[in-house]
């Protein structure tokens, strides 16, 4: 249609202007946000291969692909590269950067040098990463415990730090970002209680992102001195004490596991609304249950050290207050499904990754309370079960919430619709494979499987080979939106401006944006979620 | 930040109680008061941090509550870090 | 066919153009100078918090180990941190007073006074590596418990302290040395006359990076060099 051709070639950031130039040096934060996309998809698939690798070996019960140190490295590098180059980047990167400026009405964030910057430490910190994957890697775990990872181990454990120490600062220079620009650079009338649940994630997520990270930081650079110059710090044999480190190193990374899935459950908050065409059910109960996460995850960390020698005490509190970590996100849960009481529901893609959401990060959610519970504790940790317990929050819960805002957003993004179609296959292939690949761990883990192990008894073997055959159902699923996507920036359906009839200032502008976002700075008199006025996309269509 | 300017006299005041806590300090070390010699120095130093973040740093003068509540957070979590550390160390030999 | 965007009145040449006026934009940065000093906090807060834990572990070798520390030079170097808060302080005043010649004294004395903190840090630092102090394969400390001369200091405890002093005072000694690279700079731009008091908001944030590492050097003085001076 002829508007069509029009509309597509409007002037938007993607034709504004042309050149690897134009890319590498762009402050455009839509610009940066698909470098990023670019970026951690690439990280995204090196992760995967891991996990891949890890799960041929685990086929069969006596360690035979590969020896027990290579394995080692396999499921460290898989957990870094998964955690800071793909998880925590992830939505706060692409996603953030790309709506965050949008939805609250702004030009761009507040420092868009500063964001582009943060791009480019990502990207040298992953250079520095695949340095230190190619010439050896490491085999301490993700979690680098001392004294092994100081004294003992013969992989690359300083590279491997310092690469990660300057990841942790492309995210706080994120986080900073966001806080400053949700602060500051609101459009005339986009009041607290008006703004999209998204940004409220975001921002909750970015207060850890500067709260935390520091802490990660200045521990890897402990570790690195120690490592470099012997020194004894958490060394038990020179007088120090190996659970500092875990203390340090935990003070920042359970908070990050709520970097990690904070923004999907915004991504959900978006879009349940849209396609229940309901407003969302108790707004300030979910924009302070994001806070609530942020804060009350910051004092739960000695979960993960249970049995690693703390004292009784210490133990009992943090038990008790890892119980109470989990009544904010109970509380999103219960504020989707009564916003999807008596709505009227399109199962569309995105629809489908959140309510895959909802159902696995609760299996997630309510696996972390029998971990909270120390007499159940002391039998699962370092099973498989604490493995499906965080594999069903981080893929189930982030990596769907994360599959569903692309979906979501796509039309935004790029100006084209995906082909729906296959959206909804793909979506059901990922919840088939990904519940047929961790479920069964729940049970080894409870059965007894440890974790991080190469070998394991026959037994076994069945629900390893599940596993395994889940894994690779699941990476067919994770392949196909990668297709589709790229097949649709030539051939998709050119998107309008409000394909889903959604609520939100991102609507109101093309797609794609123009630079600049709005042609005039939006000024905001209605409430967020209004459903009840806006059309659904039907009628918008017929109307139009 | 604030167009107030802070008269000059405040700012050489301050200067001048920092140096003369700086030497109460470093005085007060060589006297025997027991364990209330780290607090004191502690209790000094935090004298002389809330001297410099009012008044060299304009927190007392500004109208943005956020600065105050930016800087309280991050006490407040460096506080929660050093404390519930503890929480573990202080408790250890007890059971 | 859209309308054409609104006149865009006469403004600072320093205005970003993606904010609405210089007020947001000095807002913003100010917040975003803010939000990175806790960051900061919560960087050195890590080695505060190792410090604490060994320090309540190794009390007496920790004391012994602080004593060996020059007292002298550890509060002449706080008194110039604090003369170089003052200069900061005086420097954005000049440029709130639009005084282009007194900003540039006050920098280049704050840089003096920067510089002469890491001449002593030099100094202090010669002298450790010269007595053994330096953790590592050389490191061994002479000395007994404060208090109890027949009771010789445990080596490795002794290299803890010394390992979280170096860690300590060496980070904050960088985050000096960013700070003097940062007022380098602004005091090139104060002599090019950049500053006046419609916009000088890049000293204001310096100064606030710089005021925060004296204070964490406020808090260094106290907890590294008089652990325990009575005996």
């Amino acid at each position: 249609m002829a508007t069509a051709a029009i509309t597509a070639e409007r002037e938007n950031y993607l034709n504004q202007e042309y050149g690897i130039k134009s890319w590498l040096l762009t402050v455009d934060h839509k610009r940066i946000a698909l470098l990023y996309l670019l970026s951690i998809t690439f990280f995204f698939f090196i992760g995967g291969f891991f996990a891949l690798l890890i799960r041929l070996e685990l086929l069969t019960p006596a360690g035979d692909l590969v020896q027990a140190d290579t394995y080692n490295k396999l499921f460290t590098m898989h957990g870094q590269v998964m955690v800071f180059f793909f998880l925590i980047p992830s939505i706060p990167a692409v996603l953030g950067n790309f709506l965050v400026p949008l939805m609250i009405g702004a030009r761009d964030l507040a420092f868009p040098r500063i964001n582009l910057l943060s791009w480019y430490l990502y990207i040298i910190a992953g250079i520095m990463m695949l340095h230190c994957m190619l010439t050896g890697g490491v085999d301490t775990g993700w979690t680098f415990y001392t004294p092994f990872s100081t004294a003992f181990s013969n992989t690359k454990v300083i590279e491997a730090g310092l690469a990660i120490f300057v990841s942790g600062f492309s995210s706080i220079l994120t986080g900073l970002n966001f806080v400053v620009t949700i602060h500051r650079m609101r459009a005339p009338g986009m009041t607290w209680n008006r703004l999209p649940l998204f940004i409220w994630a975001h921002y909750a997520t970015s207060i850890i992102q500067l709260l935390g990270t520091p802490v990660i930081a200045v521990t890897l650079v402990l570790v690195v001195l120690e490592r470099a110059l012997h020194l004894g710090i958490f060394d038990p044999t020179r007088g120090g004490d190996p659970l500092l480190f875990q203390h340090l190193f935990w003070f920042y990374s359970h908070p990050a596991v709520y970097i990690m899935i904070l923004p999907s459950m915004g991504v959900v908050t978006e879009i349940v609304p849209c396609f229940t065409r309901k407003r969302i059910f108790g707004y300030k109960f979910v924009a302070m249950s994001s806070i609530g996460i942020a804060v009350l995850g910051f004092l739960v960390w000695a979960h993960h050290m249970f049995v690693a020698g703390i004292s009784l005490y210490a133990a009992l509190i943090f038990s008790m207050l890892s119980y109470l970590v989990a009544v904010p996100s109970a509380v999103k849960v219960f504020n989707w499904t009564a916003t999807m009481y008596k709505g009227s529901i399109t199962f569309s893609t995105p629809m489908l990754y959140a309510f895959g959401f909802i159902g696995l990060f609760l299996m997630g959610g309510l696996t972390g309370l029998f971990l909270s519970a120390l007499g159940i504790d002391v039998h699962v940790t370092d099973t498989y079960f604490v493995v499906a317990h965080f594999h069903y929050i981080m893929v189930g819960g982030a990596v769907m919430g994360y599959l569903g805002g692309m979906h979501f957003w796509w039309p935004k993004i790029s100006g084209r619709m995906y082909p729906e179609a296959l959206g909804k296959l793909a979506a059901m292939i990922v919840f088939i494979g990904f519940n047929l690949t961790f479920f069964p761990q729940f049970i080894l883990g409870y059965l007894g499987m440890p974790r991080r192990y190469w070998q394991y008894p026959p037994e076994f073997q069945v629900l390893n080979v599940l596993s395994t055959a889940g894994a690779t159902v699941l990476a067919v699923g994770y392949v196909l939106p990668m297709v589709y996507f790229l097949w649709s920036m030539r051939y998709g359906k050119i998107a309008p401006a409000n394909p889903w009839g959604a609520s939100g200032l991102e609507w109101t502008t093309t797609s794609p944006p123009p630079t600049m976002n709005f042609e005039r700075t939006p000024i905001v008199d209605w409430e967020a979620y209004d459903y009840e006025n806006i059309p659904a996309p039907e009628e918008a269509r017929v109307a139009g | 930040m604030s167009e107030h300017i802070v008269p000059l006299k405040t700012n050489v005041a301050v200067w001048l109680v920092l140096l003369v806590l700086t030497g109460v300090t470093a005085g007060v070390a060589f006297i025997d008061l027991g364990p209330f010699n780290t607090i004191v120095a502690l209790v000094i130093a935090t004298c002389k941090a809330l001297m410099v973040v009012l008044i060299f740093m304009h927190v007392k003068y500004t109208s943005e509550r956020l600065v105050k509540v930016v800087v309280f957070s991050a006490l407040f979590f460096l506080l929660l870090l050093l404390g519930l550390s503890l929480a573990d160390y202080a408790t250890r030999l007890l059971v | 066919m859209p309308d054409s965007p609104i006149a865009v009145e006469p403004h600072s040449p320093e205005l970003r153009h993606h904010f609405a006026d210089m007020e947001q934009q000095r807002e913003a940065s100010s917040l975003g100078m803010w939000l990175f000093l806790a960051t900061e906090v919560m960087f050195f807060g890590g080695m505060f918090c190792a410090y604490l834990i060994y320090r309540l572990w190794y009390f007496p070798e920790f004391a012994a180990a602080s004593k060996s520390l020059d007292i002298t030079l550890g509060t002449v170097n706080t008194a110039v941190l604090i003369c170089s808060s003052l200069t900061v302080v005086l420097a954005v005043r000049a440029a709130q007073l639009g005084k282009r010649h007194d900003q540039v004294v006050y920098l280049a004395l704050t840089l003096v006074l920067g510089l002469a903190f890491l001449g002593v840090k030099g100094v202090e630092w010669t002298s450790k590596f010269k007595e053994h102090h330096i953790p590592g394969a050389s490191f061994h400390f002479e000395g007994t418990v404060p208090g109890h001369p027949d009771q010789p200091v445990d080596q490795q405890h002794a290299q803890i302290f010394f390992s979280l002093y170096f860690a300590m005072t060496g980070m904050h000694a960088l985050h000096m040395v960013i700070g003097v690279g940062i007022f380098s700079y602004l005091l090139y731009q104060a002599w090019k006359g950049r500053y006046t008091p419609d916009y000088y908001t890049p000293l204001e944030n310096s100064g606030l990076y710089w005021h925060f590492v004296d204070i964490i050097w406020i808090y260094l003085f106290p907890l590294l060099y008089l652990i325990d001076r009575k005996k």
